[in-house]
């Protein structure tokens, strides 16, 4: 590591905060525009204004629209992103006992994944053309076309209903064995996996056959290493920063994947608790939720801009 | 007999892009004694790297060795299996690829993939094998032998790389060591100590070699036999004395010609300067990259007069990041100088594209140095010169065609041509067409790019001829800019030497084979390998121990020679103090140096006698 490196990824950190400021002026400005507000939705129909009124001077509401940004924004800096409007708890509160469960689900779905995919793509590559790679590539095509609700309808169709081996709900507070958990999380995972795997598989034998293409491979070969060896000690080196790239890449893809995965198994996670806090006009979670989810993606990107930087040899050393 | 090669009926064929076989080596037979050094000269597609790499009984993606037998030792390296290959390469037969820069794995340490063949073949434990690799290090004289190896490729020469290259391959001591044109990428200076160096342990260790090569003049430095190839076919197979003083086939004959630069210079005769106004004028031009605007950023050339009068040509030459490309640019508008004009015909042109008219665009072309790339490959021949007849001349498409016909003719192409695409041509009929298409615009100024060098010689040679000609015709003026003195000095009327950035000399045709030089003129004109056994020997001078000592510790000064580091004629408490003046000579043209002319005639005519017959 060098001062070139801590620069760039400066940098990096430093457009990566200015992005998340522009986002979450737009998130704050859409949430406004939507019609209606929690006021409204909590006092029904048959509301007085005057009631209506009240409500929203105790929420603040009423305040002008740039003074309730930057109040909001203050919050999140300092880490407390107001309270719920529908039940008056602490945001904070709220996710926090939401995001660990999302957190697992994502942390298994990447640990099942990432493996997998790299294992696929690095044979795929060294038997390029093979009967192998071309079942793969098939395979990689159709699950990334495939969407996931259409992935997970299907499995629960298959495995909950006519073989009747997994539950259709993941009932995550009932897991009390390592067999529950398995129960709980096959679905919902492999509905993840299956476009993840297939994306980054495709990305990583990309990247090895770019590799495998270069005068150093043949001249490797040509001092008599084995094709295992060429592909883990030459090839594969070079090859870490486009791959680190793909895979963090493949996983913010997770991030969009998971609101719906979790909405059908009816997965406790933090996507379920966003899509209700959009139904009861819950603005502060709903802000909240939304901001997570691009922190989340933002620092996937970072990692995958920072390991093709620092996998370059020339910043190295 | 002590024969270790023996390679017979040998044949390759490749797979066309109809997917059907054609043979691209048809029987070629050859043997080599233990200790010998055997060159396989030709053009591209002659097959001789296809030849050296079925050594190591390896085809490249496309090819397929279909027959013959190649026996190294008592192994027919055609019959191993995979295993038996991998066992093989590397350890009994090693590689030196063309582009050491490409063939180092960017991500490893040069140490490691040095001593990577002797760990793989377990010939000795790493430790043993580092110890050697230092050896060989000191052997080919590289600098820093302990420390080298600890870098990344990135971070040492081209030239060194090469050499580190050498390095892995002696290092299991293998039986035979195949040199696929390990010198070619270099520029000449650089070359002949790679080649010194190669020389120096091939002898030692009696080293027994196949030298891939299209440069006749290597060759002759190297070899002790010679197989000279075509299309694939061995025309002609001889010690190395014969093949350059007796050549027995037409084919060896014509490429000993193109060789010779007297026969060159011959044909394209002498320039028209009946008219002696200057069509370019490049004043005190200075080129900055990255912050160039506040006085910082890397100076890539500085203080460069130079004109261009109608009709002439003139030749920019240096080795690579002299800048001599920068200029050509600078000249063309694609980067903006950070001081100085460039003025056409008397009037400043603006310093970018942006600032000037199309008139200007059509009188400076520009002809770039890979026609592969020039060219877009999805048009038609007759759509690539279409475009500039067009946006320069607004011509109809009648006129279009009857014009195209016309630049067809005038760089000697058929007319069938036209409706062909870039892939469907050879190299040197793609850098015709990429000569007719500057010629479209019907320019004062074509800048030309190293528009040879990617050229076979004979093709190159017929290339230079034809701009000759076109010269002569159209009355055009050539910026030529080349590594390569010789080409220049065949087609030049003043020759303008880059060095670091700087014009260290202007030379006029009529003097230009006698000194004076300046000295890193002089170091370039006789690093041009030449056609004669022993040359390599004779040349001497060249390393850093003999040059006059320098007395250290002075401040760096701005505009001092920054020829210092390599002149063998420097001068301690001079040319470490002062800046050097531009030395007018009597013969016409300049050089930039403290030695009085008559102080450079002595010292360089010395070394003429010694070098100079065989030219």
């Amino acid at each position: 590591m060098n001062g070139t490196i801590a620069r760039l990824v400066l940098k990096r950190l430093g457009v990566g905060v200015l992005t998340l400021l522009i986002v979450s002026l737009v998130i704050f400005t859409i949430t406004a525009l939507l019609p209606g507000d929690a006021a409204q939705a909590l006092l029904g129909q048959e509301a007085t204004p005057e009631t209506v009124a009240a409500l929203r001077a105790t929420f603040g509401l009423d305040q002008p629209a740039h003074l309730r940004y930057l109040q909001w924004l203050g919050g999140l800096v300092t880490g407390d992103p107001g309270n719920s409007l529908v039940n008056g708890l602490p945001v904070a509160d709220l996710i926090g006992s939401r995001l660990p469960n999302t957190l697992k689900l994502a942390a298994i779905a990447a640990l099942a994944a990432v493996p997998l995919a790299l294992t696929i793509g690095i044979v795929s590559a060294m038997f390029r053309g093979s009967l192998f790679d071309r079942l793969m590539n098939m395979a990689a095509v159709s699950a990334v076309s495939v969407p996931e609700f259409l992935i997970a309808t299907l499995a629960v169709l298959l495995f909950a209903v006519h073989l009747q081996w997994l539950p259709a709900l993941s009932h995550v507070s009932e897991i009390n064995s390592f067999g529950d958990m398995l129960r709980a999380y096959a679905m919902p995972v492999l509905t993840l996996c299956c476009g993840l795997v297939a994306q980054m598989a495709r990305m990583t034998r990309a990247a090895v056959i770019d590799q495998l293409s270069a005068p150093y491979v043949e001249m490797a070969m040509l001092k008599g290493a084995r094709p295992v060896r060429v592909v883990l000690t030459h090839a594969l080196p070079n090859a870490v920063g486009p791959i680190a790239n793909a895979v963090a890449l493949s996983l913010s893809y997770l991030l969009g994947g998971v609101i719906i995965v979790e909405s059908i198994f009816h997965y406790p996670g933090i996507a379920t608790l966003m899509l209700d806090a959009v139904s009861g006009r819950d603005i502060p979670l709903v802000q909240a939720c939304a901001m997570l989810f691009c922190v989340g993606y933002m620092v996937l990107v970072l990692v995958a801009d920072v390991s093709a930087i620092v996998s370059n040899p020339r910043l190295r050393k | 007999m002590n024969e270790i090669v023996k390679v017979s009926g040998l044949q390759v064929a490749a797979r066309n892009p109809q997917g059907e076989d054609v043979a691209i080596v048809h029987g070629a037979d050859f043997a080599l004694e233990k200790g010998e050094v055997l060159a396989l000269i030709g053009e591209s597609g002659s097959g001789k790297t296809t030849i050296a790499l079925s050594l190591l009984g390896y085809a490249r993606k496309g090819c397929r060795i279909v027959g013959g037998s190649v026996r190294i030792g008592d192994v027919d390296v055609l019959k191993l299996d995979q295993d038996g290959l991998a066992r093989l390469r590397g350890r009994t037969v090693s590689y030196i690829a063309q582009s050491a820069a490409a063939a180092f794995n960017p991500s490893k340490t040069i140490m490691d993939q040095v001593i990577e063949s002797a760990l793989i073949h377990k010939t000795m434990p790493r430790r043993q094998a580092e110890a050697k690799a230092v050896q060989l290090f000191r052997e080919l004289a590289l600098p820093d032998p302990e420390g080298i190896g600890s870098r990344y490729p990135h971070q040492v020469s081209g030239g060194q790389l090469q050499r580190l290259m050498a390095a892995m391959a002696l290092i299991t001591d293998p039986a035979l060591v195949v040199l696929d044109e390990p010198t070619t990428a270099l520029d000449v200076t650089t070359q002949i100590e790679v080649l010194r160096a190669f020389k120096k342990v091939v002898r030692e260790r009696g080293t027994t070699a196949v030298y891939v090569s299209h440069d006749l003049a290597v060759v002759a430095q190297m070899a002790d036999r010679i197989v000279v190839l075509q299309n694939g076919q061995i025309q002609e197979n001889g010690r190395t004395e014969q093949i350059l003083s007796a050549p027995a086939h037409p084919y060896t004959r014509s490429l000993l010609a193109a060789m010779d630069p007297a026969s060159r210079a011959a044909a394209t005769g002498s320039s028209r300067q009946d008219r002696h106004d200057i069509i370019l004028d490049v004043r005190d031009l200075e080129v900055r990259f990255g912050n160039g605007k506040a006085g910082g950023g890397k100076v890539v050339l500085q203080d460069i007069n130079l004109q261009i009068r109608r009709g002439a040509t003139v030749g920019v030459i240096g080795e690579s990041g002299s800048g001599k490309t920068t200029l050509a640019r600078a000249i063309a508008g694609l980067v903006a100088p950070s001081a100085g004009h460039v003025l056409l015909d008397g009037k400043a042109l603006a310093p970018t594209l942006e600032g000037r008219t199309r008139d200007q665009f059509r009188r400076v072309q520009y002809v770039f140095q890979n026609a592969d790339t020039a060219l877009n490959p999805q048009h038609s021949i007759e759509a690539i010169l279409s475009r500039p007849l067009k946006f320069y001349h607004g011509m109809t498409r009648e006129q279009r065609r009857k014009r195209v016909a016309e630049l067809l003719d005038l760089v000697r192409l058929p007319q069938s041509v036209a409706q062909r695409r870039p892939g469907e041509l050879s190299g040197g009929q793609k850098q015709r067409i990429n000569l007719a298409r500057a010629l479209a615009a019907e320019p004062d100024l074509i800048l030309c790019d190293e528009v040879t060098s990617a050229l076979d010689t004979v093709v190159g040679a017929a290339i230079l001829e034809l701009m000759a000609e076109l010269r002569r015709e159209l009355n055009v003026s050539y910026m030529f800019i080349s590594h390569d003195l010789g080409t220049v000095r065949s087609i030049c009327d003043e020759i303008v030497v880059l060095y670091a950035g700087r014009k260290v000399e202007v030379r006029q045709r009529e003097a230009r084979q006698e000194p004076p030089f300046h000295p890193y003129s002089h170091l370039l004109d006789t690093s041009i390998p030449m056609l004669r056994r022993g040359w390599l020997e004779e040349v001497t001078g060249r390393t850093a121990a003999t040059l006059p000592a320098l007395a250290a510790g002075l401040s760096p000064q701005t505009g001092l020679c920054p020829f210092i580091d390599r002149c063998s004629l420097r001068v301690n408490g001079l040319c470490n103090t002062t800046p050097p003046p531009l030395r007018q000579l009597a013969g016409g043209g300049s050089i930039l140096c403290h030695r009085s002319e008559e102080e450079l005639v002595r010292a360089q005519g010395a070394l003429k006698l010694v070098t100079g017959e065989a030219a």
